[in-house]
């Protein structure tokens, strides 16, 4: 299984998520995503390196409300919305914007 | 309110019956279970840290966990009383809480 | 936090990477935060080694999970009781524990330290003041 970049293939599980998470980039992130039937915008891309970032650093994808939380401090407080969240990601933010952004699946996710 | 704690590895293999014994309150309660009960032979080293917590703690083994291993009734140190599985659940009931010390 | 909300001790008591415990528990944790009960961590004998500072598991191959405690200030977990015994009889000290802090909402968002030494006694008291306890 894999997805097919730049005349290569790149192995991801059986739900979509990269093997290995050294291989992403951001081109990358537009292909999986389209396969999510997601256009990413400048608001896709905040969720994005968000996630990214956070997981950079703690090693963990955050939980949803930890998300929330978190962009309303940075982003301001009308992107701090499930509803704002789920207007991105509609298959769930955890899910899909962690694929997109090539991290694993999140503990307990949504 | 008091607690129940469970013991189920050996004292010689691993430091966990010391620990669980440092944390004691007053009125809790050990129960000795799986291998844990190695402890409950009287003579070993462990009869003297066992008879100082039984001094306001109580210290119970698992009958069927000692049979198992060949020790008997009369060769546990004294003080220690023994209960079956249902003796076991009336433990759980009876305090606030129980710990497990693996 | 609601007011029926309980108390959960997550006890801590086996070094990272030997076993799967240390890890377990962490996961378990961050499982649990979203159920918004009272969490504490307690951390001795070689738990401790748990928040010991400058892991590095490249050589063992296995992941680095200790940045992720600097993650649970996020979920609301932010009473990390270390053991002091413990801690002196590995040769330890607090300074080899990694820094780990959180922002208190109830007082503008400050930066607090999560992580609080105490001595047996104080944590023979801690646990038994929980409702629940889960042992690691």
């Amino acid at each position: 299984m894999g997805y097919q970049f730049n005349g290569q293939d790149i192995a991801h599980d059986e739900e979509g998520y990269l093997t290995d998470l050294s291989v992403w980039n951001p081109q990358l992130a537009e292909l999986i995503a389209k396969d999510e039937n997601i256009e990413m915008t400048p608001e896709h891309w905040e969720v994005v390196n968000f996630l990214r970032e956070y997981y950079d650093e703690y090693q963990i994808a955050p939980a949803i409300r930890v998300l929330t939380k978190a962009l309303k401090k940075t982003m301001g407080p009308e992107k701090a919305s499930n509803k704002y969240l789920y207007e991105l990601f509609p298959y769930g933010p955890a899910k899909q914007a962690c694929k997109i952004a090539g991290l694993p699946k999140p503990t307990g996710c949504v | 309110m008091s607690t129940l704690h469970t013991v189920n590895k050996s004292p010689f293999d691993r430091p966990s019956l010391t620990s669980c014994l440092n944390h004691l309150m007053p009125g809790d309660a050990v129960l000795l279970i799986e291998d844990g009960v190695i402890a409950a032979r009287k003579g070993s080293a462990f009869s003297s840290p066992l008879e100082a917590a039984m001094k306001d703690c109580s210290v119970y083994v698992l009958s069927p966990d000692s049979s198992a291993r060949g020790i008997g009734d009369g060769d546990m140190v004294s003080g220690i009383e023994t209960v079956d599985y249902g003796g076991f659940v009336d433990l759980v009931v009876k305090h606030d809480r129980t710990q497990s010390w693996l | 936090m609601s007011e029926d909300a309980k108390k959960f001790l997550y006890v801590n008591r086996k070094a990272p990477y030997g076993t799967i415990y240390a890890l377990e528990s962490l996961e378990v944790v961050l499982i649990g935060a979203a159920f918004e009960q009272e969490v504490t961590l307690a951390f001795l004998d070689d738990g401790v080694y748990q928040l010991a500072k400058g892991q590095e598991t490249a050589g063992v191959g296995m992941k680095n999970f200790s940045p992720t405690y600097r993650a649970l200030g996020d979920y609301d977990v932010n009473k990390f009781y270390v053991e002091r015994e413990s801690l002196e009889e590995r040769g330890l000290t607090e300074d080899d524990l990694q820094e780990i802090t959180y922002e208190d909402e109830d007082d503008d968002w400050a930066e607090k330290p999560s992580i609080r030494v105490v001595n047996r006694d104080e944590m023979k008291k801690i646990m038994s003041e929980q409702d629940v306890i889960l042992s690691f």
